[in-house]
């Protein structure tokens, strides 16, 4: 069954939510592969939509680099609201 | 426990001086609660055992389908088959999960499961007893179930990421499987003929034992026991599991109404907890080295599975290879 290719399987909720990754299936073809993650993945109405990509379409960023490709937004607090101190009578913003 | 006996290539704990920095970031990150994730440097030995303990693991799920589906074609009615159905085809979900965890690892699955045949990786052993009465659909849900969510619950914090992840999914639907075991019992206990409310004791009394032995050794007898721990891919003792199934089971044996084949079976007033007899460790690693009651009939019906499989394996390579050209 390895020799099927792996797709990894993506899962949208109900709530409209972004699709999630959940985990990955073995299939001969695409078709099969959707079939397969909705027997695998949405057994109680988990999901309203399902996306599959072949395992070895993925390019995934590197947990050694995991510093210096993160590092532009460290030190820029001034993204955060919490950085904006307001005075109390503003109330909540 | 679905994964006994996971050997881990060290009987001897390294200090965090003795490592590696490489070693040493490694299991500060375990210690901080941070998950390793695929790609992340990992030992050797870490990685191994993973891949022992979470395809062992799988393994179970799937051969824990055997004795389950014995009864498919016997259930008493239209509404238990379906639910036995149901609950059959989570177990194979649960494997699937498990299999897609370990081969984050870098293992192959056809390769893993060529060992679960071969009798090179083991499965759990409460798999190897016989279901022999439909009372026993109920007593695997209750008991089997019940200790298998008593050892999954702490690894859904478990150190490794996918591993984790498979088990909080399998953790949502084991209570499921559980609750139907139970109710199929309290229904033969309450409205049965003395025939069915015997079968269920009965059927207890071929299950008490051998669900105990799930959580593994004792702990004076698990010498894998403390890597497995500070890796955290074990979270609590064998003896420590055990005994939290045991306090949380005895009441709901009480409920159903029946008896437990443990004469030393008491409530300690002091300590909190339920005392137990002697486990007969001699029957568990009998049942462990492939000599239970059903070890070889389980392996046969795997393999005989795969192999007889092997033509709708092929057909859907064809098939997608068709459509594909089609396509072009």
């Amino acid at each position: 069954m390895a020799d099927w290719p792996l797709f990894e399987v993506f899962i949208r909720s109900k709530h409209g939510l972004n699709h999630k990754h959940v985990g990955s299936v073995h299939a001969a073809d695409r078709c099969m592969a959707i079939e397969n993650a909705r027997e695998l993945y949405t057994r109680r109405n988990e999901g309203v939509s399902i996306w599959v990509v072949p395992a070895s379409e993925i390019t995934a960023s590197s947990p050694d680099e995991k510093e210096p490709l993160f590092d532009p937004s460290n030190d820029k607090v001034y993204r955060h609201a919490s950085f904006y101190k307001l005075p109390k009578e503003v109330g909540h913003m | 426990m679905y994964a006994q006996l996971v050997e881990t290539g060290s009987n001897k704990l390294k200090t965090l001086d003795e490592m590696s920095p490489e070693e040493r970031q490694f299991q500060e990150r375990i210690n901080d609660e941070i998950k390793i994730e695929p790609k992340n440097w990992m030992p050797d030995a870490y990685r191994k055992t993973l891949i022992r303990q979470i395809s062992q693991h799988a393994h179970s799920e799937i051969v824990g389908m055997l004795p389950e589906g014995n009864w498919l074609t016997r259930a008493p009615t239209l509404k238990r088959k379906l639910q036995l159905m149901a609950k059959i085809q989570d177990e194979a979900g649960h494997g699937l999960y498990l299999y897609s965890a370990m081969e984050t690892l870098g293992a192959d699955r056809d390769e893993e499961i060529d060992k679960l045949h071969d009798g090179r990786a083991k499965y759990s052993s409460i798999f190897n007893y016989p279901t022999l009465n439909w009372a026993d659909m109920g007593t695997i849900g209750w008991l089997v179930d019940g200790a298998a969510i008593v050892n999954q619950v702490p690894l859904q914090r478990t150190s490794y990421g996918p591993y984790a992840r498979a088990m909080i999914r399998v953790c949502k639907e084991e209570s499921f499987h559980q609750r139907q075991g139970y109710q199929i019992l309290l229904t033969m206990m309450q409205e049965g003929t003395d025939d069915q409310k015997a079968m269920v004791q009965d059927s207890i009394n071929r299950f008490w034992w051998p669900s105990l032995m799930m959580f593994g050794p004792s702990d004076e007898n698990s010498p894998n026991s403390a890597q497995s721990m500070a890796w955290k891919i074990k979270r609590h003792s064998n003896d420590e599991l055990r005994q939290r199934f045991l306090d949380q089971t005895v009441p709901q044996l009480e409920l159903l109404g029946c008896t437990a084949p443990d004469p030393d079976l008491k409530y300690n007033e002091e300590t909190g907890h339920y005392e137990f007899g002697e486990i007969d460790w001699q029957e568990f690693f009998d049942v462990v080295k492939g000599n239970g009651p059903c070890n070889r009939e389980r392996i046969e019906a795997r393999r005989s599975a795969i192999d007889s499989g092997a033509w709708v394996r092929e057909a859907a390579v064809a098939y997608a290879a068709k459509r594909q050209r089609k396509a072009a």
